[in-house]
């Protein structure tokens, strides 16, 4: 549970939530990676999730873009159910929601375009004239306009992680969800990815929520901050309180490892 | 005695023509029937429900582990007895490309299962319905793995025509051994037959590497 009831992120419940988690529970085998979860966002939200490996940040992720199925509790994105729900309707809940994965996952059989423009046009329904336009907007917005025609191999780990950052943003999500998007990449490109978000997080009112180890990253977009640990939200609030006056000791811990 | 008479392989030619087209015919049929059923096996294999995983697995294993002569004699001369009657031809065609399906499935299965887990999950992140999944983003990535695979059992496809005689189809090999029987010469046309089977085998093993070079592109 969250320890206290800050400007993006409560505790308990609120009607203008946007992702809420109720109780939510997740197993793996013996190891209780979420234990009785209670968070929610609201709508244009940043939220970062800190913590150890393990304590279950990116399964969060995971279970919002649906990946994994949580053993209780309840899931709910802008309204729709996603957990417990049928798949019908975990589907319309799950087209809100984009992802960029740590390891780009692009799909390498087609083109830098196509891949932006296969999902629009058959989840979305729209033509393919117009997801072409749509497509080559946002690969002009991460600065790879030229790059339409090319193959994902082609093109290094940060225009990739670009490249997939605008195949989600193609599918105009509600949320965007950032799972270690920078882990996978060498070092002098990892500015340019963490830019281009800066950019989004600024531009657009599209809620995030992101899971990373760029300490400085979080503090510049989070709105708020959820420290985890062993499946629990320990402490969260404001980057600037977290980052500089955490109350918890595990808290002070992990920043004093990390930072 | 010893010596290889020419006139003999000329002799041979109209049955060995008859025969070459009766193997043809069956392997590029076979291979057909193999590389769609193997496909339609694999799906099934991944299915969502045991329902379809579990029939399916027992069918290919028994399929696979029982022999092909076996198969043969069951679809020629059992069937029929329940109604379902097609000449030896056919029934040795789809026998062949249900047999060697069983082998391609697997093929296929090891293809899907190396298209990384981050594929079928970028997939789902984006909402593609399943059939577009399978079709848009995964196979493409698989075809290119099993080509390679698959041309292998092209040839061996080929090499297995010769038991069809076993319901009286009489494709190269088989015509070549009633020539020897009629004019006591074996050595030309069982020759000409060998050299034929090269002749296709190769090929075929070219056809499928412009294959795979053209889905890798």
């Amino acid at each position: 549970m969250s320890a206290d009831t800050p400007a993006g992120t409560t505790a308990g419940a609120t009607s203008d939530a946007l992702i809420r988690f109720d109780n939510v529970t997740k197993r793996f085998g013996d190891n209780t990676v979420l234990d009785d979860l209670c968070f929610s966002v609201r709508p244009g939200k940043h939220v970062t999730l800190i913590g150890p490996s393990g304590s279950g940040k990116t399964t969060i992720l995971r279970l919002l873009m649906t990946l994994e199925s949580p053993d209780e509790g309840t899931i709910t994105v802008n309204g729709n159910r996603l957990f417990p729900a049928d798949e019908k309707e975990r589907r319309e809940a799950r087209k809100k929601i984009g992802m960029v994965f740590q390891q780009f996952n692009l799909f390498p059989n087609m083109t830098v375009l196509r891949n932006l423009t296969e999902a629009p046009v058959r989840v979305l329904g729209l033509s393919k004239d117009e997801a072409e336009v749509r497509a080559k907007e946002l690969l002009e917005l991460v600065g790879l306009a030229d790059r339409c025609d090319a193959r994902p191999t082609q093109l290094s780990g940060g225009q990739q992680q670009r490249v997939a950052i605008a195949r989600a943003l193609a599918m105009r999500p509600q949320v965007l969800l950032l799972d270690e998007v920078t882990s996978a990449l060498d070092p002098e490109l990892v500015a340019g990815v963490l830019d281009l978000l800066r950019d989004i997080a600024r531009t657009t009112d599209i809620t995030m929520l992101c899971v990373t180890h760029e300490m400085n990253f979080a503090r510049d977009i989070s709105d708020d901050v959820l420290m985890f640990d062993a499946g629990k939200v320990i402490e969260s609030g404001p980057p600037e309180k977290i980052f500089s006056d955490p109350e918890h000791e595990r808290t002070r811990e992990f920043l004093g490892a990390v930072l | 005695m010893t010596s290889f008479d020419w006139s003999a392989v000329s002799d041979f030619m109209p049955e060995f023509w008859d025969g070459v087209l009766i193997t043809l015919q069956v392997l590029v049929l076979g291979s057909l029937i193999s590389f769609t059923l193997g496909l339609v096996w694999a799906i099934a294999f991944r299915a969502p429900t045991r329902f379809v995983r579990w029939p399916v697995n027992v069918f290919t294993e028994f399929i696979r582990t029982t022999p092909l002569l076996v198969q043969l004699f069951f679809f020629y001369f059992v069937l029929p007895e329940w109604g379902i009657q097609f000449s030896a031809l056919t029934t040795g065609t789809v026998a062949i490309g249900l047999h060697y399906s069983t082998y391609t499935a697997q093929v296929y299965r090891a293809g899907i299962e190396a298209v990384p887990k981050g594929q079928w999950e970028a997939a789902t992140a984006l909402s593609l319905p399943p059939h577009r999944t399978w079709m848009a983003v995964i196979l493409p990535q698989a075809f290119r793995r099993v080509m390679p695979a698959l041309g292998n059992y092209v040839i061996a496809m080929l090499k297995d025509t010769p038991i069809l005689l076993a319901i009286g189809v009489l494709e190269m090999l088989n015509q070549a051994r009633q020539f020897g029987g009629q004019s006591f010469q074996y050595t030309e046309p069982l020759t000409v037959v060998g050299v034929a089977f090269i002749l296709i085998a190769y090929p075929a093993s070219l056809l499928v590497r412009a294959l795979e070079r053209r889905l890798v592109r």
